[in-house]
């Protein structure tokens, strides 16, 4: 390991790294704009110059710069204080110094580094530059003339989110970065742009002119809108949750989030539940807690527990299922299930439905399968990683499913099961290529696996991943790629039918049969509500969408943002999302709500408190346990060998911004269907 | 005085045949295989021992940078490129070489391929030289149809295919690393070194980039001998050179001479001397547009090669004299210089796409008088926030002309101040 010394003070830094580096990690802080940990290196800001020894008489960029042995590095001589100054002052001539219109004030680096370098006048007598603003669609606001040319926006958009299609044009100071052709952008991870962009060139278009950054309480959740689980930072404000941020979490989402984990929030302004409503004469009516609760309890008078069913919506809380599955059980009600979309996966074995390998697994994967997904849509920050995989080379890409553009070459193999029943068959030959893979990785999305013959295809599955030695001490490369934040939770709570319970598509058949009479829908809203028949339908949720629609009594509970709750994400780890907000109206915290019904229904719930309810989690899954831990589950029997059907694949999400009342109630999310609608219509 | 014995580049004036047989007449391509056979490492000593230095303008001595390209092939291929995006203000050299004496290029790419272990060559010729192209495009086609390139050059067994690209006519371009961007097909910009090219060159591969001049003189150099051309010239700066003299003088031209000539004798033989006379000489640009002018009271005694240029705060840059008489408004020259680099300043890093522009702002406004006293501090001070502070030299190549102005002319430039700020007073 090469030993520097930086400033006079020798440290010890690992070899590879660079001069900006070693001074970061020696605690030295260096200025930058163009240099970014995750981008490729540009060097073209240059206000991270240092002094080197050995090396030219002139300062030297460090950020590019690699280190040697015995090298020193000065930092605060009067050369790198001038020529850091310098930097500053060119930055500056023509920026427009419109700070207190400007929606980066208060965290711009631009800002915060003429506080250290930049000077309180100028020598600069000529016009400032003038630029005209760009088109980049509704979430990106452009502000060229502040555009300060560090090219961190056209190295994401090319490498980390895939698509070329933003660039320089001009050359010396005319250079613009612009789209070349005027279009929004069709990435679905454009919000990052903004989060990258050191100045306030790139703004939040939906947030602009919304908040001061000094004016917000930050808090620290996981996001529930795909099954990710990504890390965010909340911002509110009065209890308005005013925006969405990435917080870093290397093994997760590292520093992105998807467009609609950052922009979907505006959805929890509209069409919400803010008070308990009850069906009288066909219509539903404004109630108190109480009248609702009674409502249920008189319907609930003398009905037998299997004629009582529970659905488990996408977006819950760990803690709001478990009571759920209790007081069913109370009730003597087998019939619960959390797979509103009918994947046939089983809660018995936990790698059968767990992203085994983990995400970070994805970086030591050296070929990958996808069955029936398209992991752009269903989780796009996965799809980045998977993107980053590829560009790090040596590593082969196939497809059985539907036909997608990945941002990274994928072999389709072919579109349905008979293709993957070939390949489990070794008479593909991309079976030897995935045989002689050290770390061979299966991917497997709902679209292989809710559909009549899942199960099938989930032993098949089985069987490829046995094959091709997939499944070893080191390694489980059965990758289960969810689309809703609460499945493996909700699979880990056991919420599937119990000894003789039906499943969501039992429940439904059995609502038209009349076999059902009560339905519980826990923010269930993605199952067809017409099927439900004649049956009474309490819904518990946030939004007024399907199963609101549709309900008897409605209980209205609290979004993701508004309580502290427990998720698994697809991986199986664990996480806290905390609370930013209050519900709105009367709405409350949906463990509690389910709690004080037990009450009234005299099967009270056997906990008190939020400490209480994850006592109770614990007791039913360990791993609930161990919190942002991520490890394979066991491995053991699964799947159904049997017939599978000749129906190709389909990803089950057919539009990346609407897939969960949230993000259908957000004008956001429509506005970003809209423009990718004429974007592919342009196309 | 250089001997006709001693030139290297006989038809630099266009008045012979350029074609194959012409070049062979004037000695090109005479038994090429015996060069080649020296080996590479037999090559490559003999040019370090000529002390020849880059032609394009560093003077980086070529036997040494051909010695840095890997010693052996692995799995990426080496490249030769040739710099013929010849843009520098002043400078018509390679020009000549490409349209009069092409083969003599040719050639010199062959050799200088097998020293640097390269099957390929690209030659990167300006957009602009849309003739000088095809002219080398028919030698090297003449050259293949001769079995002195291809799949065993000249006999030698080694195989090696030269290629023509013609750039779009981007100053930038002439910059070793842009020239390799923009010949893989991107905008032209200057990559970050290290890596350098013998490292990591075009497509990530091995690569060296020559001048056209260097290169051109190469296969002479190995058949005349080291010795020959090192006898030329003044130590550690040594050969001949092609100085290309423009701007007042009363026979404008390109000439070879050895290096090391008077500057005053340079313009005084070859050039018929300044218009009216030596002593209507105001200033010299001795290298191309981006070396700091000298004062007549310099150019009076100045040798014209690497070194003492460098020792006066010049250089020797491409060897393009600009020559200045006293007629010149030397503000509004230098100026219009500025206004060059603002033009083509790539964009990539800050102290150049935003210094330049600031410097032509600031010229303009000196060239009639239009600032205050202070602001040719303030300037200079902006042209050393710019000089080494950018990712390649045209900051520098920037920042030099305004140095070189303010160093010599600084009361020229007050007194314009003087004069208008009296004249607004009175009016």
């Amino acid at each position: 390991m090469p030993m520097v010394k930086i400033d006079g003070v020798e440290i010890e830094v690992p070899a590879g790294i660079t001069v900006l580096q070693a001074c970061e990690m020696a605690g030295v802080e260096i200025p930058r704009f163009c240099y970014h940990e995750r981008l490729s290196i540009a060097g073209n800001c240059r206000m991270c110059l240092v002094e080197v020894k050995p090396g030219p008489p002139k300062p030297q960029a460090s950020c590019a710069l690699p280190v040697a042995d015995k090298q020193e590095i000065f930092t605060t001589t009067p050369g790198v204080k001038k020529a850091r100054n310098g930097v500053m002052e060119f930055l500056l001539i023509n920026h427009p110094l419109d700070c207190p219109i400007c929606d980066q004030g208060g965290e711009c680096d631009l800002q915060d580094q003429a506080m250290a370098y930049g000077f309180d006048r100028s020598r600069y007598h000529e016009n400032k530059r003038a630029v005209p603003d760009k088109e980049l669609g509704p979430l990106v606001k452009t502000s060229m003339n502040r555009c300060i040319h560090c090219t961190r926006c056209i190295r994401f958009a090319t490498e980390v989110a895939g698509v070329e299609e933003l660039g320089a044009t001009g050359r010396g100071e005319s250079m613009e970065v612009t789209t070349y052709v005027e279009h929004a952008l069709s990435t679905e991870l454009s919000g990052n742009l903004v989060d990258l962009c050191p100045v306030g060139a790139l703004t939040s278009k939906p947030y602009a002119y919304e908040a001061r950054p000094w004016e917000l309480r930050k808090t620290e959740s996981i996001d529930a809108l795909d099954a990710l689980g990504a890390n965010i930072r909340l911002d509110a404000r009065d209890g308005k949750v005013m925006r969405v941020l990435p917080r870093l979490n290397e093994d997760v989402n590292e520093e992105w989030i998807s467009d609609k984990t950052r922009h979907a929030i505006d959805g929890l302004r509209y069409q919400r539940l803010d008070r308990p409503y009850v069906r009288k004469a066909g219509k539903l009516v404004d109630a108190t807690w109480s009248e609702a609760f009674a409502a249920i309890a008189a319907k609930l008078e003398g009905v037998d527990g299997k004629k009582v069913a529970a659905i488990a919506g996408d977006q819950c809380d760990a803690e709001s299922m478990v009571a759920l599955k209790d007081l069913m059980t109370a009730l003597g009600s087998p019939n619960v299930d959390c797979r509103q979309d009918g994947a046939k996966l089983e809660a018995g074995v936990r790698s059968s439905y767990i992203f085994n390998a983990g995400i970070r697994g994805i970086d030591a994967a050296d070929a990958v399968l996808f069955v029936g997904t398209d992991p752009r849509a269903e989780s796009p920050v996965l799809n980045a990683r998977l993107r980053k995989r590829y560009l790090s080379g040596r590593c082969t890409f196939a497809s059985i499913g539907p036909a997608a553009d990945f941002t990274y070459p994928v072999e389709r193999l072919g579109a349905g099961p008979a293709t993957l029943r070939d390949l489990v068959a070794g008479k593909l030959g991309f079976f030897e290529k995935f045989k002689a893979a050290k770390n061979p990785l299966i991917v497997v999305g709902m679209g292989a696996l809710a559909r009549e013959d899942g199960a099938a295809v989930l032993a098949l599955v089985r069987e490829l991943a046995e094959k091709v030695n997939a499944v070893r001490g080191d390694w489980n490369g059965l990758a289960i790629l969810h689309t809703a934040a609460a499945r493996v939770g909700g699979l880990d709570l056991g919420l599937v039918p119990g000894e003789g319970g039906r499943d969501v598509a039992g429940i439904l058949a059995g609502c038209e049969k009349r076999e059902i009479d009560v339905v519980y829908l826990l923010a269930a809203d993605e199952i067809d509500t017409q099927k439900l028949g004649k049956a009474f339908v309490i819904y518990q949720g946030h939004h007024g969408d399907a199963g609101a629609n549709r309900a008897d009594v409605i209980l209205p509970g609290a979004a993701y943002t508004e309580k502290p709750g427990t998720y698994v994400n697809t991986e199986g780890r664990v996480q806290l999302g905390q609370r930013a907000g209050y519900p709105p109206g009367e709405a409350r915290e949906d463990w509690a709500i389910l709690r004080a019904l037990s009450e009234r229904l005299g099967k009270t719930l056997p906990y008190d408190t939020l400490d209480q309810v994850r006592a109770r989690l614990v007791a039913v899954n360990p791993s609930f346990a161990a919190l942002d831990q991520q490890a394979a589950g066991l491995w053991g029997a699964f799947g159904k060998a049997g017939t599978v059907s000749d129906a190709p694949f389909t990803s089950p999400v057919a539009n990346f911004y609407m897939t969960c009342p949230i993000s259908r109630a957000s004008r956001t999310m429509a506005e970003c269907t809209a423009s990718r609608r004429q974007l592919m219509a342009a196309e | 005085m250089l001997g006709d014995k001693d030139r290297i580049f006989t038809n630099l004036y266009g008045i012979h045949d350029w074609r194959l047989a012409g070049a062979r007449a004037r000695g090109a391509w005479d038994n090429t295989k015996a060069i080649l056979d020296k080996g590479v490492d037999g090559i490559i000593d003999e040019m370090k021992k000529s002390g020849l230095r880059g032609r394009g303008g560093a003077g980086f001595p070529t036997g040494l940078k051909w010695s840095f390209m890997p010693k052996e092939v692995k799995d990426r291929p080496h490249f030769l490129v040739v710099n013929a995006d010849e843009s520098e203000p002043g400078t018509c050299k390679d020009r000549d070489i490409m349209r009069h004496d092409p083969h003599l290029l040719v050639e010199g790419c062959l050799v200088a391929g097998f020293a640097m272990r390269a099957h390929a060559g690209y030659i990167y010729v300006r957009g602009e030289f849309y003739h000088e192209a095809q002219n080398l495009i028919e030698a090297i086609k003449e050259a293949y149809a001769a079995g002195l390139l291809g799949d065993n050059a000249c006999g030698s067994g080694w195989k090696f295919d030269l290629y023509v690209h013609r750039g779009a006519g981007a100053y930038i371009c002439g910059e070793e690393t842009a020239l390799l961007e923009s010949l893989e097909g991107k905008k032209g910009m200057p990559r970050l070194k290290p890596p350098f090219p013998a490292g990591a060159g075009l497509y990530g591969c091995p690569t060296t980039v020559n001048n056209v001049e260097s290169i051109a003189v190469a296969p002479t150099i190995l058949r005349k001998g080291a010795a020959w051309f090192a006898g030329i010239g003044r130590p550690n700066n040594t050969g001949t050179k092609l100085f290309c003299i423009s701007g007042h003088v009363n026979k404008p031209c390109n000439v070879e001479e050895e290096m090391g000539i008077p500057l005053k004798e340079l313009i005084e033989r070859h050039a018929g001397g300044v218009r009216g006379g030596w002593d209507n000489l105001l200033a010299v640009i001795p290298g191309g547009a981006s070396v700091p002018l000298l004062p007549k009271s310099t150019c009076d005694t100045i040798l014209m090669d690497f070194d003492s240029l460098k020792n006066e705060g010049t250089g020797l840059g491409t060897a393009a004299v600009i020559v200045m008489d006293k007629s010149t408004d030397v503000v509004k020259a230098i100026a219009r210089l500025s206004y060059f680099y603002k033009h083509e300043s790539c964009g990539q890093c800050t102290p150049c796409r935003e210094g330049t522009g600031w410097m032509w702002r600031v010229m303009e406004r000196l060239v009639v008088g239009n600032a205050r006293i202070e602001e040719i501090d303030a300037l200079y001070d902006v042209t050393k926030q710019v000089e080494g502070h950018t990712i390649c030299a045209l900051g520098d190549a920037a920042a030099w002309p305004i140095q070189g102005l303010i160093r010599h002319f600084r009361p020229e430039i007050e007194s314009r101040i003087r004069a208008r700020t009296t004249k607004m007073a009175a009016e």
